[in-house]
């Protein structure tokens, strides 16, 4: 009974867990190696590293590859700096600092599809959008964003709903900085910069180190605002590699390249992802 | 036959050998308070006998049944956890009544002793309360109730008042033994503190890396240690401890029954200290205590740490040349190993 | 004293202007979609109108949205419950049976959520098309169910171990079995965890985009499917695309702010205190 138990208690979550993992990977292996093509039924002769190989050579591969790592790259320096920034200034106490914070952290909670088409139509369509009267408010023409920055627009959208998410952890965080540290800090002669470079930035490397590592996980798979907005387009100006995928899979319903695409993916998230289950592990117990 | 035997309780975490061989009998009624210096054993030794662990070998025998193998409810014992332990979502009432639930009493004699035990607790107020809506002493005390109202076969205190302040604890002590003389309970109770060992123990257990080192009398163990460390862990400040060799006329007056590489052992207040060089050996004083009822005065002769208890107030100030004196009854010998010489 | 107001003053004025930024693009949708379609597309924008109902009501009267509205609500509900059934027992039985490879398993539980999704849509695509699950409220609770589940697992474990050990002893000295420690002690004291993690759930399986837009549509499309629809531009659309997304994340936006210490826990595996 002392053994049994808990064991059964865990196997539920811990076999459908290992279905989910395994089968899926076990699969994508597999599809990775063969010819398989949704639209021509049969067999799926085996094709080596074709897959890959072709992967690889697709003209939109490296600007895929390039994109991806450049929305990655832009939200992560946005939402780090903004988030501290914000995470500082709503620090001390101040009138409504409540409602500001509620208003800080809204974006996040938005469904991508919303935020995609929230921007789409609302901020920046070029005629009827509130970008666009800004810009003619000042005289300017207005900016066709999603034709002519496409990648910017993703990155602007992706940015606004995790600015939120950065700050929130930094506002966390900083409620844990030791007050008593500070006004040591203060007694042995520190100026406020002082105290923010040599104690406030060290304490939040831990959180940044967080934020950035959850980000990127996350931001690999972006996929619904360019879906909504650009269509990975014009071109692939803003096709990020998940994108590339889909397109291979589901709308040139080729599996076997999707596989081995999809392969490139997880190897990517696999090296970042164990940076971050050592950092989480050190806090385990 | 004793009414709680332990027999040969050995108690090992992995590799860690925490409990090595204790054997002990307890009487009907005793208050047995077990002590030592932390890492010892002691609240590992409790809570074996309270079933939350499992023994690696050995018995416990309780009013002539085993209770080795029995689960901690079935043992009918009751246990005051030092960080109470007290059920946070539940009212006072209900933390007390918890475990007569459970054993299918009818709701009206719940209601009455835990009635009766909040009375004599002066909980009766907050029996419609919650925890955190108590203070420490308070929570202490329906951990106490709680186990009261079970009336149980033993009661077992794993370091009670050891959250406590300490105005709170002279009272709060004082409290459980008078609950001891009304109850008449068997009690095992578990502390570091000397001073609650003295007072409320009928017999007291030391205890240091899992094994007895000595069982009796509080006074008995005062008076008679039969080691080194019992005789400097009971009392307060502790005994003097002089090696043989150290002060020679110290030593001369055990008429040669101190052996060369033995101690000797001398209670603070078995020392006298006179101003100047008159009588005694001489010395110098590194620090006087005033406490007002008792004075203790810390000397050094020959580079050996010596402290004086008296109870006359002194002028004596620090760096001042006193004589100390020994009062040659109330010596304890002891030899290399610690054990004591009989006097 | 003058510095201190002055850097008070600053800062309040900074924060709020942070704050109302950030939130322009939500609080312009919420003033869209009580605008007429003319007024939504006026040029320079009101912000000042009427207010109207009418872009509600019409969403209302649309059926599809309510077919929608009603599968994102089973999606949910569904999954946050299938998974708490599933996370519950496991985090119970890691935190209180506690073995050497107790930290191991929740480790590769947490990695298991950091693969990208998709690393699986090919497989779970092909799946679901040869058991004819495509397109079905079934596949994508499932799915849901199973992304959430480490997340789940770690904040009900972490809840559980807040639980001081001390009161189960105590409750195990009082004659209690183990099925009544649970009952008595251990539920009343997780009913916070449980609901704070089920929360969680309920807005990450409610925004999910990426399944709900690749393995259902017209019949078991959630509300994400149905935003995305409205992706090209028709323009004299907007208000009533206002009214809708509103009515799509209003709920969720709400949750989210009750939510906050929750999210931080749960997303960022208590990395982060």
């Amino acid at each position: 009974m002392n053994r049994l138990l808990p064991r059964l208690l865990m196997a539920p979550a811990v076999l459908t867990l290992l279905l989910w993992m395994i089968v899926p990977l076990a699969m994508t292996i597999y599809f990775s190696f063969v010819s398989y093509n949704l639209m021509q039924p049969g067999e799926h002769p085996f094709a080596g590293l074709e897959n890959f190989h072709y992967f690889v050579t697709d003209p939109d591969f490296w600007p895929a590859v390039s994109n991806t790592l450049l929305l990655i790259g832009s939200v992560i320096v946005i939402t780090v700096v903004g988030g501290v920034l914000l995470a500082l200034l709503v620090n001390e106490p101040f009138p409504g600092r409540g409602i500001v914070r509620v208003l800080l952290i809204s974006p996040f909670f938005v469904m991508p599809a919303v935020n995609a088409l929230l921007w789409k139509h609302m901020m920046m369509n070029p005629i009827y959008g509130v970008l666009a009267d800004l810009w003619r408010f000042f005289g300017a023409t207005p900016v066709d964003w999603l034709t002519d920055v496409p990648l910017l627009s993703v990155i602007i959208m992706v940015a606004w709903q995790w600015l939120p998410f950065a700050c929130l952890i930094f506002i966390t965080s900083l409620q844990s900085l030791d007050r008593e540290q500070m006004e040591a800090a203060r007694m042995d002669g520190a100026s406020a910069p002082q105290r923010f470079f040599y104690l406030t930035i060290p304490h939040l490397g831990r959180p940044m180190a967080v934020v950035i590592m959850i980000e990127m996980i996350f931001l690999l798979s972006v996929f619904a605002e360019i879906a909504i907005t650009t269509n990975g387009g014009p071109g692939n100006e803003s096709t990020n590699l998940t994108y590339m995928i889909f397109k291979q899979s589901l709308m040139n319903f080729d599996v076997g390249v999707a596989s081995a695409g999809a392969l490139f993916a997880v190897v990517l998230a696999n090296i970042v992802a164990a940076f971050l289950i050592r950092i989480v592990g050190k806090n385990l117990d | 036959m004793a009414y709680l035997e332990l027999q040969n309780i050995q108690k090992s975490f992995g590799d860690a050998h925490i409990i090595r061989g204790v054997n002990l009998e307890i009487q009907k009624g005793e208050f047995i308070v077990f002590v030592g210096p932390s890492g010892c054993g002691k609240s590992t030794l409790l809570r074996l006998i309270a079933g939350l662990e499992p023994t690696t070998s050995g018995q416990l025998m309780l009013d002539g049944k085993d209770i080795t193998n029995l689960a901690s409810g079935k043992r009918d014992l009751a246990m005051v956890f030092q960080s109470y332990a007290l059920y946070p979502h539940m009212s006072v009432a209900d933390n007390m009544s918890f475990a007569l639930k459970l054993a299918g009493v009818p709701k009206e004699e719940i209601r009455r002793k835990v009635a009766h035990a909040a009375e004599q607790l002066n909980l009766t107020q907050y029996l419609a309360r919650t925890p955190k809506e108590l203070s420490g002493g308070q929570r202490q005390r329906v951990a106490i109730g709680r186990a009261i109202v079970r009336a149980p076969k033993v009661f077992l205190f794993d370091e009670p008042l050891s959250n406590l302040d300490a105005a709170l604890r002279g009272n709060t002590r004082v409290e459980i033994h008078k609950l001891h003389v009304a109850l008449g309970a068997t009690s095992i109770y578990v502390t570091h503190d000397q001073v609650e060992a003295m007072t409320l123990a009928d017999r007291v257990v030391v205890l240091k890396d899992g094994v007895i080192e000595q069982v009796g009398t509080p006074m008995a163990l005062y008076d008679r240690p039969v080691n080194r460390f019992v005789a400097q862990f009971i009392g307060m400040p502790s005994m003097n401890m002089v090696p043989a060799a150290a002060i020679p006329s110290f030593s001369s007056k055990t008429d040669g029954r101190l052996p060369a590489d033995g101690f000797l052992g001398v209670r603070p207040e078995g020392l006298q200290v006179h101003p100047g060089h008159g009588a005694g050996v001489p010395g110098r004083v590194d620090l006087v205590e005033a406490l007002g009822a008792d004075t203790l005065i810390h000397v050094d002769v020959d580079g050996v740490p010596l402290i004086a208890r008296q109870n006359e107030r002194t002028p004596l100030r620090v760096g001042d040349d006193v004589g100390v004196e020994l009062d040659p009854t109330v010596l304890h010998l002891f030899d290399r190993q610690g054990q004591a010489l009989a006097v | 004293m003058q510095p201190n107001l002055l850097l008070q003053s600053l800062r309040t004025l900074g924060a709020w202007a942070a704050a109302l930024l950030l939130f322009f693009p939500l609080g312009w949708l919420f003033l869209t979609a009580f605008k007429t379609e003319l007024q939504a597309i006026a040029v320079p924008p009101l912000f000042v109108f009427e207010p109207t109902l009418d872009n509600f009501a019409e969403v209302q009267r649309r059926s599809d949205y309510l077919l929608y509205a009603r599968n994102s609500l089973i999606t949910s509900l569904g999954s946050t419950v299938l998974g708490l059934l599933i996370a519950a027992p496991a985090a119970y039985s890691m935190a209180f049976f506690r073995t050497k490879r107790t930290r191991d398993i929740l480790m590769w539980m947490l990695s298991t959520k950091m693969m990208p999704a998709v690393g699986a849509l090919v497989p779970i695509y092909v799946l679901a098309q040869s058991a004819g699950m495509l397109d079905s409220l079934s596949a994508l609770t499932i799915v849901f169910t199973l992304s959430n589940l480490p997340i789940m697992v770690w904040m009900l474990y972490t809840s559980y171990k807040d639980i001081p050990n001390e009161i189960l002893e105590a409750a195990r000295m009082d004659g209690a079995s183990l099925w009544t420690e649970f009952r008595h002690v251990v539920l009343p004291l997780s009913v916070g965890g449980l609901a704070s993690t089920g929360l969680l759930c309920l807005v990450l399986s409610w925004n999910e985009a990426f399944w709900a837009l690749n393995l259902v549509s017209a019949k078991a499309g959630t509300l994400a499917t149905l935003i995305s629809q409205y992706s090209s531009p028709e323009g004299l659309f907007w208000a009533k695309l206002s009214a809708a997304s509103l009515m799509a994340i209003a709920p969720i936006v709400v949750f989210g702010w009750f939510s906050q210490k929750q999210l931080v826990q749960g997303l960022t595996f208590g990395a982060v205190k």
